[in-house]
């Protein structure tokens, strides 16, 4: 009658965790590193664009986390970390070698397929950077598959612009639009001055044949959507991806539940058309 | 499985053989109150409860804090999950418990099932006990279709003064009965005799809501810019009260908890709040439900329309315990005729 303590096998239940290694880690910003992960036993993670995982620091906790490498890269997986709570503190810590849990992947994806053909427009907003990158990697990958390409970029000063060197390869690359701008201009900065919605200016869409994706901060997404609307891009064509608290990953916790749906399951990625009739989304 | 019935006389053989060969739950008073806990006899059990404090299922299949996983970091990383279950048998669950047992299987069972949940409710025997009367005042379950007990239970008591009427749902349920031997096969007397008291049941209970709750989604849908809401949370105190109360709320948190020596611990889960201020603040700080009456909107909401929507039944099983517990008095039943217009 007495307690079973049941020892079932790590897969049988959810909130266990794979395990990886930390191949590399590298500063970005003052705030954010950059870490390379290889799961252990030869595991691939296997995610899409636009998925995240659940990393766990044993001893402090768990935190989701966007996948920030294409999924055409299987072999490692990368995330950029912005240290913002215990976990991702913890994490900054950590170096390569050093091993961390993760569950995952997790929720829906950015839809790679249907948007070829399309010509693609990339609005990034700080870390909004990170899960946008999967994506846009791809498509870079896959260039001749997709229209025009334009990638715009916003931070609050160049200390925090994220993948600044992969910036300037988009910058340089004939076949991409790639616009950066600052929010503020600190020392020896001589590129664009100006929050990311004034990008806006400088392309020239065809919106009805524009696929969209905006992701940044809660308070960039509305001005943001405010312009690819205004630019004529159909509700349906505008991606967003959403922040959201998250616990299990699972669809039960409730944490990033907004209204009938679970970020973690039915998002994080979503159209516009599905955020405004949400209303509390963005 | 044809009924049987266990006079009166018979119970307390009947209980004293469950408690020797199970361990069982069971409705005992605690100051004005009464709660489940394991029986040790007859004596304490008090089969005439009107209500417990907190769903007697959901405290013992989905417990308020729970280990999931351990860990040791040296001499390497070992991580192992942790599912606590044994065998336990429910002894006088009311019918708005079961059904909220309903929504429980149903949630932990579909879509990424949930080892720990479902290793207990596998192990578990529930004995429902129809309450004849309404619990007190706050109850409202005959407007949230709790009234009745369908399915989810293993064997169903009913009271019929002098003998309970048992219905018997489950292999599991019939078990218990034969390895007690307490009972005999009901018959046309008994029949109806059980008829009579569901009659003299269902005139004991009214409704309370101005509108079917097969409608609340749609009245909530529509009610989602209406100020009521802003005006409710003004008493609201975001205390959580109505969740930590409330048979079908299954929102968790999950922390770490280590020993001294930082080096090996536990992953536990616990009972969260949706109410809570810090319930949607991710780890930058920013709040995406900042507002207190966007909190409360997201429970009635979930309540009264979501869980429906996702499953099919009702997500609030008109148990009336988040309105006893409510510190700003606030009550569910007033909230719901006033956003459906009409008091």
């Amino acid at each position: 009658m007495g307690k079973d303590n049941t020892t079932c096998a790590a897969s049988a239940s959810p909130y266990v965790p794979m395990t990886g290694k930390i191949v590399a880690a590298e500063k970005m910003t003052d705030t954010e590193r950059f870490f390379r992960i290889v799961l252990d036993g030869g595991r691939q993670l296997g995610h899409k664009a636009g998925q995240f995982v659940e990393v766990s620091v044993f001893g402090i906790g768990e935190a989701p986390i966007s996948i920030c490498s294409s999924p055409t890269q299987v072999d490692s997986f990368e995330l950029c970390v912005r240290s913002a709570g215990n976990v991702t503190r913890a994490l900054h810590a950590m170096k390569a070698g050093d091993t961390v849990g993760i569950r995952g992947p997790f929720g829906n994806c950015f839809d790679t397929e249907k948007a070829k053909g399309q010509d693609v427009l990339f609005v990034a907003g700080g870390l909004g950077l990170a899960p946008a990158r999967p994506f846009i990697r791809y498509v870079l990958e896959h260039r001749k598959d997709y229209g025009k390409v334009s990638i715009l970029v916003g931070a609050k000063t160049q200390a925090e612009l994220l993948f600044k060197s992969e910036l300037k390869e988009w910058e340089a690359r004939p076949d991409v639009e790639c616009l950066v701008t600052v929010d503020r201009a600190t020392d020896g900065w001589a590129g664009r001055v100006g929050l990311i919605t004034t990008l806006f200016g400088e392309v020239t869409l065809s919106p009805m044949n524009t696929v969209a994706v905006v992701i940044g901060p809660p308070i960039m997404f509305k001005f943001a959507v405010l312009e690819a609307l205004s630019a004529g891009v159909p509700e349906h064509r505008i991606v967003c991806s959403l922040e959201r608290k998250m616990k299990c990953g699972l669809g039960k916790c409730g944490h990033c539940q907004i209204r009938h749906v679970y970020v973690c399951q039915d998002g994080p990625v979503f159209t516009y058309d599905q955020l405004r009739k949400l209303r509390e989304g963005i | 499985m044809l009924p049987q019935v266990i006079e009166k006389a018979k119970v307390k053989p009947f209980v004293d053989r469950l408690i020797k060969n199970h361990k069982v739950l069971g409705p005992v008073a605690k100051g004005p109150n009464f709660v489940f806990e394991q029986i040790e006899s007859l004596d304490s059990l008090r089969l005439d409860y009107p209500i417990t404090l907190l769903s007697p299922t959901k405290k013992y299949l989905f417990p308020p804090y729970e280990c999931l996983l351990k860990f040791k970091l040296d001499p390497q990383l070992q991580v192992e999950p942790i599912i606590e279950s044994e065998p336990l048998v429910f002894l006088g669950v009311h019918p708005c418990d079961i059904y909220a047992t309903w929504l429980f299987d149903t949630v932990f069972s579909t879509k990424n099932p949930d080892p720990n949940y479902l290793e207990r409710r596998k192990k578990a025997t529930i004995i429902g006990l129809d309450c004849l009367k309404p619990c007190d005042e706050y109850q409202f379950c005959l407007d949230m279709g709790s009234l009745y007990a369908d399915e989810g239970y293993d064997l169903f008591l009913t009271d019929m003064g002098d003998a309970y009427f048992v219905d018997i749902a489950t292999d599991k349920g019939q078990q218990l009965l034969v390895e007690t031997q307490q009972s005999r096969p009901a018959t046309n007397q008994d029949f109806a005799r059980r008829r009579d008291a569901g009659e003299q049941k269902r005139q004991s209970f009214r409704n309370k809501l101005s509108v079917e709750s097969k409608y609340l989604p749609e009245v909530l849908q529509d009610s989602y810019d209406s100020l009521i809401w802003e005006a409710t949370a003004r008493r609201c105190y975001s205390c959580g009260s109505c969740n930590t109360v409330c048979p079908t709320c299954y929102c968790f948190d999950v922390n770490e908890i280590v020993d001294l020596t930082l080096r090996q611990g536990v992953r536990r889960r616990m009972w969260d709040s949706c109410q809570l201020d810090s319930f949607a603040t991710v780890a930058g700080g920013h709040n995406f439900r900042k507002e207190r009456s966007a909190r409360l909107r997201h429970r009635f909401f979930r309540k009264g329309k979501l869980i429906r929507e996702a499953f099919g039944k009702s997500g609030c099983v008109g148990c009336g315990r988040c309105d006893r517990a409510c510190t700003a008095k606030i009550s569910s039943v007033e909230v719901y005729n006033m956003i459906s217009g009409s008091r």
